[in-house]
């Protein structure tokens, strides 16, 4: 069982594609209310592991922990619930093309919450005034921009009022300024809603600017080699590669 | 008055009852109380706070944002003093965090003018994208006849082999069931003269000129000019085709052509093996049915046609498969970029395929009475 204190824990998790490994031994906590850095270089699994604790791929072995339980070890139906206490933001907001933004973020609301459509009406404004989308409700996907899209889909993740946010690499795509005030809205959020955020990147700018804690994935030995503070790890890197990693921005 | 809404002197009291994850409260109600209150003229402030023990979630956010924003009009300010840190916080971002595009949030009113307008300016535009897309194609066919278009023969076999051996299957058993029904529907009126015999010239005749180029024709736009369509879109989604104009290839040359004079060499085949499928489906009932011998049939459909009148649903065949080759290839490769479009594109490659072709053999029959073919 977790600990109160604790949103999901990993216990010696491994990844695979059939019988080709990607990832072993993995076991770390993350804490409620933290932002949490999933790192790591091309091809560690730092998406997959993501893809894991949503519920996408089945662990090899191993178990993701929430509060709710062993997110794998329960039924399909179980996790269906447990799925509707945490938001993804997928990598190019995966907004549904042929509804526009109001009827995206419309539809979770509608179908797992008791809401009238009034109040879903007004949810959907202030979710998307909360992302700097006011006024947008009847626009389609294709007619904005990709940093819209990005903010959109972020509005969509929030619809249920999610414990967990998920992003994979928020600021792929997105010009720095762009990128920039995207992790400044992560913490606002965080900080006003008291959200855990999980955020599966490489970009150091972002992991230095809003990262609390962080894991290291690393693709050649295929195993986590750095797991603390981000401040920690950056002042004393467990290995020559996470120093290599992290101190790329500076050089 | 609810125990949610007072007034105490000139400052109005909410109390948001608790609302978390399925429970939640009439917030509807709260607000049209509060509107209310606040109407009434004396009030001077509002005051927020959380019911005791209770918890807040967007409904929260969102009742307390539609009364402030009703207040703010009237100048009344609101006090989030009492309320979690967090609730001030979001509320804040809702009104500072800035849209980072110039663009307006505002659209196009609907009225039925403006439809009719934007109706009319998308049937000229289409008239004119048609035109443009046939220009381009023949410019790609004179490339191609001066050796001088770029494409991958394999390219062009694939497609050979997609459209017609692949269709082989679907082409024998419409021409074949379309033969059986034409010598039915045929023998029901020739037994009335005792004239069975004719149900020979009957098919040959409506088949070789006019049942197998358009029937095949409507199978490959459903079939092949759907899928050209679909590719073709997709490609446009994944930014492939712009990836071939960055490399100096035209998509026009590379896509276009081969997809194109795959339909144009395959339908003429594919026409003359319908003309014999349907004859013999014709035969079948001929000889099964309707008591004639095999050979009197044969001899009988070989006086009814001609080579004119298998050329002449040859040449429609190649026609129609040019049609449908435009129509599809054009809706792909002007197709939108999104999963949708692709959708609509294949939809019009196919309508707007079957339309042109059932139009082409409406003119092909004038002409060919004019001209006495």
């Amino acid at each position: 069982m977790l600990d109160p204190k604790t949103a999901i824990g990993i216990r010696d998790l491994t990844m695979a594609y059939g019988d080709f490994i990607i990832q072993r031994g993995l076991e770390f906590e993350i804490n409620k209310g933290e932002i949490f850095i999933i790192m790591g270089d091309s091809g560690s699994g730092k998406s997959t592991l993501l893809k894991h604790m949503i519920g996408l791929m089945k662990p090899k072995t191993g178990q993701i922990l929430y509060q709710a339980g062993d997110f794998w070890a329960s039924s399909e139906e179980e996790r269906k619930v447990a799925s509707q206490r945490f938001g993804v933001l997928y990598q190019s907001g995966a907004l549904w093309s042929s509804m526009t933004l109001a009827q995206n973020i419309r539809l979770p609301l509608a179908t797992y919450t008791d809401y009238s459509e009034s109040d879903i009406k007004d949810i959907i404004a202030l979710k998307l005034s909360l992302v700097g989308l006011a006024g947008f409700e009847d626009f389609y996907p294709s007619e904005i921009s990709g940093g819209m899209k990005k903010r959109a889909g972020l509005a969509r993740a929030m619809a249920l009022d999610p414990e967990i946010l998920f992003f994979d690499e928020p600021g792929a795509g997105l010009d720095p300024i762009s990128s920039k005030r995207l992790d400044d809205l992560i913490i606002e959020l965080r900080d006003g809603l008291g959200t855990t955020i999980v955020i599966v990147t490489h970009e150091l700018d972002s992991i230095f600017a809003i990262g609390d804690r962080g894991v290291f994935v690393d693709a050649d030995v295929r195993t986590q080699t750095a797991l603390g503070r981000i401040s920690d790890l950056r002042k004393s890197p467990p290995s020559p590669k996470v120093a290599e990693f992290l101190s790329r921005s500076s050089k | 008055m609810s125990d949610n809404v007072e007034i105490i002197g000139d400052s109005l009291h909410v109390v948001l009852p608790n609302s978390q994850h399925s429970v939640s409260f009439d917030s509807y109600a709260l607000k049209s109380e509060a509107e209310l209150a606040i109407s009434s003229g004396h009030i001077r402030s509002i005051k927020y706070a959380l019911a005791e023990g209770a918890q807040w979630n967007s409904l929260t956010l969102a009742t307390i944002k539609g009364i402030s924003e009703f207040a703010d009009d009237k100048n009344i300010p609101s006090d989030l003093s009492s309320m979690p840190l967090g609730v001030s916080k979001i509320l804040a971002l809702t009104k500072t965090t800035v849209i980072d595009e110039s663009r307006t949030s505002e659209k196009e009113p609907y009225s039925l003018f403006y439809t009719l307008g934007v109706m009319a300016l998308a049937a000229f535009d289409q008239a004119k994208e048609l035109n443009h897309f046939i220009g381009l194609s023949l410019s790609s066919f004179k490339r191609f006849f001066l050796g001088k278009a770029q494409y991958q023969r394999s390219d062009l076999m694939t497609f050979i082999q997609t459209t017609g051996p692949a269709a082989l299957v679907i082409v024998t058993v419409v021409n074949l069931l379309l033969g059986v029904i034409l010598a039915f529907m045929g023998a029901a009126q020739l037994k009335l003269f005792g004239a069975e015999i004719f149900v020979a010239d009957l098919v040959a005749l409506g088949h070789t000129r006019e049942i197998a180029p358009m029937m095949t024709a409507i199978i490959l736009a459903g079939r092949t000019g759907a899928a050209y369509a679909a590719q073709l879109g997709t490609m446009q989604v994944n930014e492939e085709i712009d990836a071939l104009k960055t490399f100096g290839f035209s998509s026009m040359d590379f896509l276009v052509l081969p997809r194109m004079l795959a339909l144009a060499i395959m339908m003429p085949l594919l026409v003359l093996y319908g003309d014999a499928v349907g004859i013999f489906g014709g035969f079948l009932i001929g000889t099964l049915m309707l008591d004639l011998g095999a050979v009197e049939y044969i001899t009988q459909t070989q006086n009814a046609i001609g080579l004119t009148d298998i050329m002449l649903g040859v040449f429609k065949g190649s026609v129609f498969g040019i049609l449908v080759a435009i129509t599809g290839c054009k809706e792909g490769i002007m197709s939108g970029r999104s999963a949708s479009a692709v959708g609509d594109a294949a939809t019009k490659a196919v309508v707007s395929g079957i339309v042109a072709i059932i139009l082409a053999t409406a003119i092909f029959a004038v002409l060919a009475s004019a001209l006495g073919i």
